[in-house]
Order: C-alpha cells, then sequence, then structure tokens
C-alpha cells in the first residue's frame, strides 16, 4: 500500500519538475538552432535514487565528451540536456513524449537501463530520433526491428555466452548452479547462460526482489553439490545471498554479471565477495584508448566507473554527427547508422539491428579483490 | 543492463521440476529449522503490532521502520566501537549484548516519538480510526526518507549523505554448525534467534499478566473508560505499548544483523509487511498469537520456496493466511489481549 503513496508523490514530484523543465526550455528555444554546425541532444537515465550509482558515470562520460568538443569548437557548440529518469520506465516516457516534441533536440544518449529503453524506443522511433545507449543490455531491445535504437555495449546474449565459455575454461567447472531474480535482466542473462553452458547448467533457483533470506535456495545449492554459481541479478539481492551462502560454509566460486559491477557489491556483502568473478561487456578503465581515464580523472577527481567510457562513446558518436553538419534527426539516425571508428571503449560499428558489429564487442572479467572491483581478464568468445 | 519493471514469468532450465517433492521432504527437519529461525524475526516484530492493535485497535504502521531504526543504532555503535569480522567471542558477546541495548533503546524512542507524533493528539481530538492509518503512512514514509538522505550515510560512517544502497555489518558470530537434530544442521545462530524470541515472548507475557502495569494495559485493553474510572493512567499505558513493542523490535533487529549481516533503509517494509501478515494469522491482540503466527509463516515460506522457487514463498504464505482468516476469522488463537488469559 505505502508503494503507492510513493509512486503518487513520485509523479507529484515529476510533474512539478517536468513543468519547470519545460519552462526553460521556452526561454533557450531561440538560442539554439539557426546554426549548421553543432545542436543540441538529450541523455536520459537514473542520475538520482537506489540504482544511480550504476548509470553516474556513464552520464559523467557523456558530459565530458561535450565539454571537450565545445572547447576545442567554440563556434560549433552542441548541447546536452539531462532528464533524470531513476530508471523508472514510467518516469522515462513522459521524459520521451517531452524530448521528441521540442523540435530542437536532434538525438538522444539512453535509455541507461533495459526496462526504460524498453518503455520509450516506440515514442523515439516515432519521432524518428536517434538513440544511442551507453549500458542498456536486454536482447529483446534490438530483436524488435527498432529503426532507432543503438547501443555501445554487447548484449546479454553475448555476455551470458563469455560467462559459459569463463565458467568452462578458466573455472573449469563441470556443474553449475544458475540462480536469477525473476527481473528481465536477471531472468534474461540467466536464460542465455543456460543455454550456452548446456550440459553444465545443474540446478536452478528463482528468488525474488527485496528478498533477504535465502535459505531454501542454499539447501538447493547443497542439494546439487555444483561447482561454480551463477546469479543474474543486481546488488541488493545478491549481497545477502553471497553472505548467507559463506556463511553456510560454501566456499564454490560465485559469477555474477554487470548488475553487480557496482562498488556497493562488495560494500554490502563485505569479505564474503571476496573473489566473486563479476562480467560485464564494459572495459576496465585504465584500458580506454586515448588519454579518456586521464582526462576523466582531471575532470571528475575520480576514475571512471561503470561504463564511463560507454557513455563518452556514445555522446561522441552524436557530438561527431553534429559537428559533420546533420542538423536533422533523419541525417544524424543515418549518421549514426554508418558510424564506423575507434571509441575509447571499443571499435565502434552498429549492426543493422542497433547492435554493435559482433566482433568488436568487449567482454571482462572482474575480480573482487580487497573490496574493489578489479580487471582480471578479457573473454575471448572465440 | 537493468530491466526494472518488466517481470516476465520464465520456465527454468530444462529437467526443473515445477513442483520438487523429494526436496521438501528429504531434508524436511533442515527446512524446518530454516523456517523456524526465520520466522523468530517475523515473530518479534509482529509483537509490536500485535501490542498496540490489542490497547488501540489500529494498526501502526510505522512500526516497520521503528525496527529499521533499530538495525541501523546496532550498526552505527558497532562500527564506532570498531568491530571487526568475526571477534573473539568474547568479545562478540559484549558487542550483542551492547547491540542488544542499543537496539531495544533506539528502536524503544522511537516507537516513542511515533506514538507522540502520529497519534497522541489524534486521540485527544477522537479522530476516526482511518486518520491513524494515514498519519502513521505519512510518519513511516518520513522516516525512511530521513534515512535514505541523511542517517543512513550517517550511521555507516559516510556523514549525512545519501545512501540508498545495501550497507554491510561486520559478522560478528561464525554460523556453525552445533547441533544435529534428525538430519537438520542446526547452527548457533538459529538456536539463538528461535531461543531468543520465546524467552522474549515468555517475558513479555509475563509482564502483561503478572505486573501491575500489565494489569494496567489489559484493562485499557478491554475498555479504556472503565480503566480510566479505575484510575488506570491512559495516556502512560499507551506509551507502555507502544515501548514495549519498540524494545522487541529493537532485539528483532539485533537477531536480524547478526543473521542477515545487511541493513538498507527500506528493509523495514517486507519485514514489517510479513510481521503484520504473521500477528493477523495468529490473531492480532494476542501475544502468543503473534509467536505462533510468525514462526509459522517463516516455515510455510521456507517449505513453498524448496518446493518450487523462491518466488512463490509469498503466495504460499497469502494464501494460507486467506484459508486460515476463512475458517478462524480472528486468527489462530483468537484476539485476546484484553481477556483475562492473555
Amino acid at each position: 500500500m505505502r508503494r503507492k503513496y510513493v509512486r503518487a508523490l513520485g509523479a507529484i514530484g515529476l510533474s512539478a519538475a517536468l513543468i519547470g523543465a519545460a519552462g526553460c526550455q521556452a526561454e533557450e528555444e531561440n538560442s539554439a538552432g539557426g546554426n549548421d554546425c553543432g545542436g543540441k541532444i538529450a541523455i536520459f537515465g537514473a542520475f538520482s535514487g537506489p540504482n544511480s550509482g550504476l548509470v553516474i558515470p556513464s552520464r559523467d562520460g557523456a558530459l565530458l565528451a561535450v565539454k571537450k568538443h565545445n572547447e576545442a569548437n567554440p563556434d560549433c557548440e552542441v548541447e546536452l540536456q539531462e532528464f533524470d529518469t531513476q530508471g523508472d520506465p514510467t518516469q522515462a516516457t513522459p521524459v520521451a513524449n517531452q524530448v521528441t516534441g521540442d523540435e530542437s533536440f536532434l538525438g538522444v544518449i539512453g535509455g541507461a537501463f533495459s526496462g526504460e529503453s524498453k518503455a520509450t524506443m516506440a515514442v523515439y522511433e516515432a519521432a524518428g530520433m536517434v538513440m544511442v545507449s551507453p549500458s542498456a543490455t536486454a536482447i529483446e531491445l534490438t530483436a524488435g526491428g527498432n529503426e532507432v535504437f543503438h547501443r555501445v555495449v554487447g548484449n546479454d546474449a553475448v555476455q551470458g555466452a563469455a560467462a559459459a565459455v569463463y565458467l568452462r575454461d578458466v573455472v573449469q567447472a563441470k556443474k553449475v548452479f544458475v540462480i536469477n531474480d525473476g527481473t528481465t535482466y536477471g531472468a534474461g542473462i540467466a536464460d542465455e547462460l543456460t543455454k550456452s553452458l548446456g550440459e553444465l547448467a545443474g540446478g536452478t533457483d528463482q528468488v525474488q526482489e527485496k528478498q533477504v533470506n535465502f535459505a531454501a535456495t542454499i539447501s538447493k545449492i547443497k542439494a546439487a553439490a555444483p561447482d561454480a554459481i551463477a546469479y543474474g541479478g543486481y546488488t541488493n539481492e545478491a549481497a545477502p545471498l553471497v553472505k548467507q551462502l559463506r556463511e553456510a560454509g560454501i566456499a564454490t566460486p560465485f559469477l555474477g554479471f554487470d548488475g553487480l559491477y557496482d562498488p556497493s557489491f562488495p560494500k554490502g556483502a563485505g569479505a564474503s565477495a571476496e573473489g566473486v568473478i563479476v562480467t560485464c561487456p564494459c572495459l576496465p578503465p585504465d584500458q580506454a584508448g586515448g588519454t579518456f581515464a586521464a582526462d576523466f580523472e582531471a575532470e571528475y577527481g575520480g576514475p571512471p566507473g561503470s561504463y564511463g567510457a560507454e557513455g563518452f562513446d556514445a555522446a561522441n558518436v552524436l557530438i561527431e554527427g553534429l559537428a559533420e553538419g546533420n542538423t536533422t534527426r533523419a541525417d544524424l539516425l543515418a549518421w549514426v547508422d554508418s558510424y564506423d571508428k575507434e571509441g575509447v571503449s571499443k571499435s565502434l560499428k552498429f549492426a543493422d539491428s542497433g547492435d554493435v558489429d559482433e566482433s568488436r564487442v568487449v567482454i571482462w572479467a572482474y575480480e573482487i579483490k580487497g573490496g574493489e572491483i578489479t580487471a582480471q581478464q578479457e573473454i575471448k568468445l572465440s | 543492463m537493468r530491466g526494472r519493471g518488466f517481470p516476465r514469468p520464465r520456465n527454468g532450465a530444462k529437467g526443473e521440476k515445477p513442483v520438487n517433492f523429494d526436496a521438501l521432504f528429504g531434508d524436511l527437519a533442515q527446512h524446518t529449522v530454516d523456517g523456524l529461525s526465520k520466522g523468530a524475526i517475523y515473530a518479534l516484530v509482529a509483537l509490536g503490532y500485535t501490542l498496540v492493535y490489542g490497547v488501540l485497535r489500529l494498526i501502526n504502521f510505522a512500526h516497520s521502520e521503528i525496527f529499521m531504526v533499530g538495525t541501523f543504532a546496532i550498526l552505527g555503535t558497532w562500527s564506532l566501537l570498531g568491530v571487526a569480522d568475526n571477534p573473539p567471542i568474547g568479545m562478540a558477546i559484549v558487542y550483542l549484548l551492547i547491540g542488544l541495548v542499543v537496539g531495544a533503546l533506539a528502536s524503544g524512542a522511537t516507537a516513542l516519538t511515533v506514538e507522540r507524533v502520529a497519534y497522541r493528539r489524534l486521540r485527544r481530538m477522537n479522530a476516526p480510526p482511518l486518520i491513524f492509518l494515514i498519519t502513521a503512512i505519512g510518519l513511516s514514509l518520513v522516516l525512511v526518507e530521513l534515512f535514505a538522505l541523511w542517517m543512513a550515510g550517517f550511521f555507516s560512517g559516510r556523514g549525512f549523505t545519501e545512501n540508498r544502497l545495501v550497507i554491510g555489518i561486520p559478522p560478528l558470530l561464525k554460523q556453525e554448525t552445533v547441533l544435529s537434530v534428525a538430519g537438520a544442521d542446526i547452527t548457533n545462530v538459529q538456536i539463538i534467534m528461535v531461543v531468543a524470541a520465546l524467552v522474549m515472548l515468555y517475558g513479555l507475557d509475563q509482564f502483561i499478566n503478572r505486573t501491575r502495569y500489565g494489569r494496567g494495559v489489559r484493562a485499557v485493553a478491554q475498555s479504556p473508560d472503565t480503566a480510566a474510572l479505575m484510575g488506570v493512567h491512559q495516556d502512560r499505558v499507551i506509551m507502555l505499548v507502544f515501548v514495549l513493542g519498540g524494545l522487541m523490535a529493537g532485539a528483532a533487529a539485533l537477531l536480524w544483523n547478526m543473521r542477515y549481516g545487511i541493513t538498507k533503509f527500506d528493509i523495514g517494509f517486507v519485514v514489517g509487511l510479513k510481521a503484520f501478515t504473521a500477528a493477523v494469522l495468529g490473531g492480532i491482540g494476542n501475544l502468543r498469537g503473534a509467536l505462533l503466527g510468525g514462526l509459522l509463516l517463516g516455515v510455510i515460506e521456507v517449505y513453498a520456496a524448496t518446493l518450487t522457487r523462491s518466488t512463490w514463498e509469498d503466495v504460499a504464505a497469502f494464501v494460507v493466511l486467506v484459508v486460515v482468516l476463512i475458517f478462524r476469522p480472528t486468527g489462530l488463537l483468537g484476539e485476546s489481549l484484553g481477556k483475562a488469559r492473555a
């Protein structure tokens, strides 16, 4: 019951914010446009709220890209406007309507999460507005033939397959117990892993969001006696799960996906998180090309976190298009479709589906060491 | 990466049985032990709902946050004392006792505040029951956001910053199997949890039934007006039941920190909902019912999760609740705080 009140309050707050934002925009409109170079783009995602830790680095990466561009080209400025959705599809939808309804926006960076991307991609498609997501990885986003959606990361199918390779070749597991949290992301990626594992998949359980007690899951694991455990889901449930596993005396290797590529995971799970493997279609920050890592550190006083390099790349794809004089939505979309250049996270080229070209996807395995997520090795699919 | 808001049922791996009786009955004793220890926390929190309901005929929806405050107060104290992972047993016991005192004090004080802010003035004005429901929910939201925005950061040692993340608590007692009964491995922590719940209930039961204050509580529960005529100070009795509920929630918070080793600003929501369910299942207003309901709910959940998937535990719990209420509308043991036998 209480949750509804929260929603209602959130809706009121959001509409107030939107009215405010709309008011600001009316004033700005005159200054933008009328120029054959530069233009205005939007970025949306969870910049506040419980999941913002995963998203803020990519936004900061995008802001850095815009800043660098504007400093180098003062006569061709690009404007990036932020829209905070808290990762919530119901909050992302009004944002999509607002952005597409404003003719001065030519493209959008987002969504950061799969749910909000799925909820809004039809709106952006109807407006012919190109989307470049730094971090939405659900397979279905590019499977439905949407014309405008692009992403600069590998999808969950690739990550699931890579995790299977890792479990088979590096962990040398003969039997993997696969757990998912029932969300689109968690269940989807666990499914992909199970498919790729084939005969190695032995035993499964589904938990739910906000669950804290995993006694039943643990007794199932004990009964199955696997030699690796994989978890599709997020920190909120994974932290207590790993804690209880280790406390129950199960030292079996534990692998999570990019949902656990989150500094709060080792913090929440404490010593139990040591040795946990996390896969991510994201590059270790220090491996990023060019001077990205150093620039990011100089700008924000810390290393780029999850998807920082991807956020930078996503922004650059659009910025370069604007700088090339693509001043209509259709032109910018065509530009992105034919993009083929070196980014800082990977070499970027999009397949027809909007996925990054499969040969260029990068998946890394990270290990939790001393409470930090440290890069371990790149997982080669072939 | 994230796909919130689009839950979709999935079929598991091939060969997975939808209902696995072997898993349940092959190790029934173990699942029962797991369930009882899970239910112990529900039971202690349920006592708070039941006490307030028994006296005021109101559900205190802020009670879940009284529990949440306890978990944070204990966490804060432990980090202040510099508790490291798995300290020597002597120190662990000292820390646990300090935790118990701090948790009980923090939750008790929060409960008093809730009564003072959300209830007392309205009660004097004879507000209809619905109003109390709203003020309690309002206060509960305030507490949750207060912790999300400032206090969770403060108690986890990061100053008054926003912190909506899972916060780890150092494990004090290494969970070890100390007893094996009928194939069930029982850990030290599980024993502490169930024994603690039983001891707290026994103490509370004796307090309500044997002491002068307890008589006051029963009198107000039975008939507030008559009790007032007999010289029972109603406000004090009401404050007393809130404090008692808070103490139990504080103890539950300690058990929670010991067993799960994590907390979060919204941790109270699910626990509170389950504890409320447990109170209704056992018979709201009935102390022993709260204990029975809590333990039973824990066991049902673990059985259901073992039989199918963890996703189904809530479904099973509420199905049992509905069935019980159809046949016994006042819960398993009935409402009886006001009755002579409590």
